[in-house]
């Protein structure tokens, strides 16, 4: 059992990141994912996540979001997320406290998982409604604004069967900031779509990092993309960060071996 | 040797009208129960509570692997000396509406499965409650591709109504052996039974396949 009473039960005003990751271990049975993983996102940053398959990047994502962790604490705006105080101690978070502490953080997949059986508008009333407890008419304001952000609107009254892959990872990305959060995480938001249509989309991100005052961690394959819009650039391998640093350096001049390998055959593939 | 009476046949007919009433009564709430209980059921499976998933599991298998008939005694002869005293028909429909519970879990079951991954992480990810999750994304979606199952059940537990007939309830089978054995004459009244479950479960496929072509359509899912 790992000793939490070195972690604080909450996180200093003069040394708040919006998330912090310490000391966080994520296995799958024997296999360790991420191996004793430190990363501070600071509020408002942007910051795209790339590595190999299996380097444990999207799982940097789904522990915050849909997993436990095994070791460590992640914290979100100063307060444990993987774990609440009780007796002035760290214990491991109960499920209905891991919802709670979820709240602030909004999601988007690479598959959109959009619902359905629900139309455009009723996919971003969903969460405001039910979960927020806002009023049908507060929450469907809500999103037709959002839809109108992210050039839904025409198409709100639509089920998610008649939208193109574009069209839906829009609606998808509406749904997630209808709940205000104050972080949001992508998922190779992009991976999943036609050529043609990822522009839409990145189009839509662009907007959103410079509008409004989110924190983003982004996965992606895209490295311009990456490099356009990332404060900063995290390269994964093998469960640990191996280089990071603002796009500029981390594309134009990467110092690992590991960094310029994946850099060199990614650009030989594009 | 083939002497069929059609002055007889009318005259039981009425009698056999009412008799299929009862049929379809017991049929329904039976059913009824059925579909609740088999839900219960195949939440429970689910619950992250090992005990309980162990316990359920363990009497759906018992309930599916015993015959309808013993279900029925058990209900209504044991029932009493534990002070349970129900009547005919409360028995029937209870045991018909545990029986197919357990077969109704089931196809819940293979239909919760049957919705995808990203969909319960979607839920998640806007933190809704585990009721919210269930009862609005995941069994609306579960449902389409579990009516056709739901179907065969209810034509199945329709099917199995005559055997309520050895505790003595009023359906179908009841009537006509009453009436055989009233006026010595089994040939009008067993073929007519059979004709009327014929003519009702027959265009029942048929209209399950219309009704759940029309819940995908009001679900947007067509």
């Amino acid at each position: 059992m790992e000793d939490y009473s070195n972690y604080p039960l909450q996180l200093d005003a003069t040394d708040r990141p919006m998330v912090r990751f310490q000391n966080v271990t994520k296995r799958y049975g024997a296999l360790t994912v991420l191996d004793n993983l430190n990363l501070d996102v600071a509020e408002g940053e942007m910051i795209s996540i790339i590595g190999p398959s299996g380097s444990g990047k999207t799982t940097v994502l789904r522990m915050l979001m849909l997993e436990r962790i095994q070791g460590g604490v992640i914290y979100v705006d100063g307060t444990p997320l993987t774990h609440e105080a009780k007796g002035g101690k760290l214990v491991e978070a109960s499920e209905r406290y891991l919802r709670k502490a979820r709240e602030p953080i909004g999601m988007c997949f690479q598959h959109f998982n959009l619902f359905p059986h629900f139309t455009a508008l009723q996919n971003c009333m969903e969460g405001p409604v039910q979960v927020l407890g806002l009023s049908k008419k507060e929450a469907r304001e809500r999103s037709e604004e959002l839809l109108e952000m992210v050039g839904m609107i025409d198409k709100k009254d639509q089920h998610p069967s008649r939208l193109s892959g574009g069209q839906q990872q829009r609606v998808a990305i509406a749904r997630a900031l209808a709940m205000r959060p104050k972080v949001m995480l992508l998922d190779e938001v992009t991976s999943a779509l036609d050529p043609e249509v990822i522009g839409e989309v990145t189009e839509v991100i662009k907007k959103l990092v410079k509008e409004h005052n989110l924190t983003i961690m982004m996965v992606t394959h895209q490295m311009g993309f990456a490099a356009d819009i990332s404060d900063r650039v995290c390269f994964f391998y093998g469960g640990r960060i191996e280089e990071q640093g603002p796009p500029k350096e981390l594309f134009g001049n990467p110092q690992k071996e590991r960094t310029q390998q994946f850099l060199s055959a990614v650009k030989s593939a594009d | 040797m083939f002497d069929w009476k059609w002055d007889f046949t009318f005259e039981i007919l009425p009698r056999l009208g009412w008799a299929t009433l009862n049929t379809l009564i017991a049929a329904g709430g039976g059913y009824a129960i059925a579909i609740v209980l088999g839900l219960a059921l195949a939440l429970a499976q689910r619950s992250p509570y090992r005990a309980l998933t162990l316990v359920v599991r363990e009497a759906v298998e018992f309930i599916r692997s015993t015959p309808l008939v013993l279900q029925i005694f058990f209900v209504f002869y044991v029932g009493p000396q534990f002070g349970i005293r129900l009547s005919p028909w409360t028995s029937g429909m209870i045991a018909i509406g545990l029986h197919y519970s357990a077969y109704l879990s089931e196809v819940y079951r293979g239909g919760i499965e049957s919705v995808p991954k990203g969909q319960w992480e979607a839920c998640r990810s806007l933190s809704m409650s585990t009721s919210d999750t269930y009862f609005r994304i995941i069994i609306p979606q579960a449902l389409p591709p579990a009516l056709a199952g739901m179907g065969n059940y209810l034509v199945g537990i329709f099917k199995d109504t005559p055997m309520l007939s050895v505790i003595g309830v009023a359906e179908l089978m009841h009537a006509a052996n009453a009436i055989g054995s009233e006026h010595y004459r089994f040939l009008e009244p067993y073929t007519l039974v059979g004709i009327i479950f014929l003519a009702i479960s027959l265009p029942s496929a048929g209209l399950i396949r219309t009704f759940e072509a029309w819940v995908r359509k009001r679900l947007g899912m067509s």
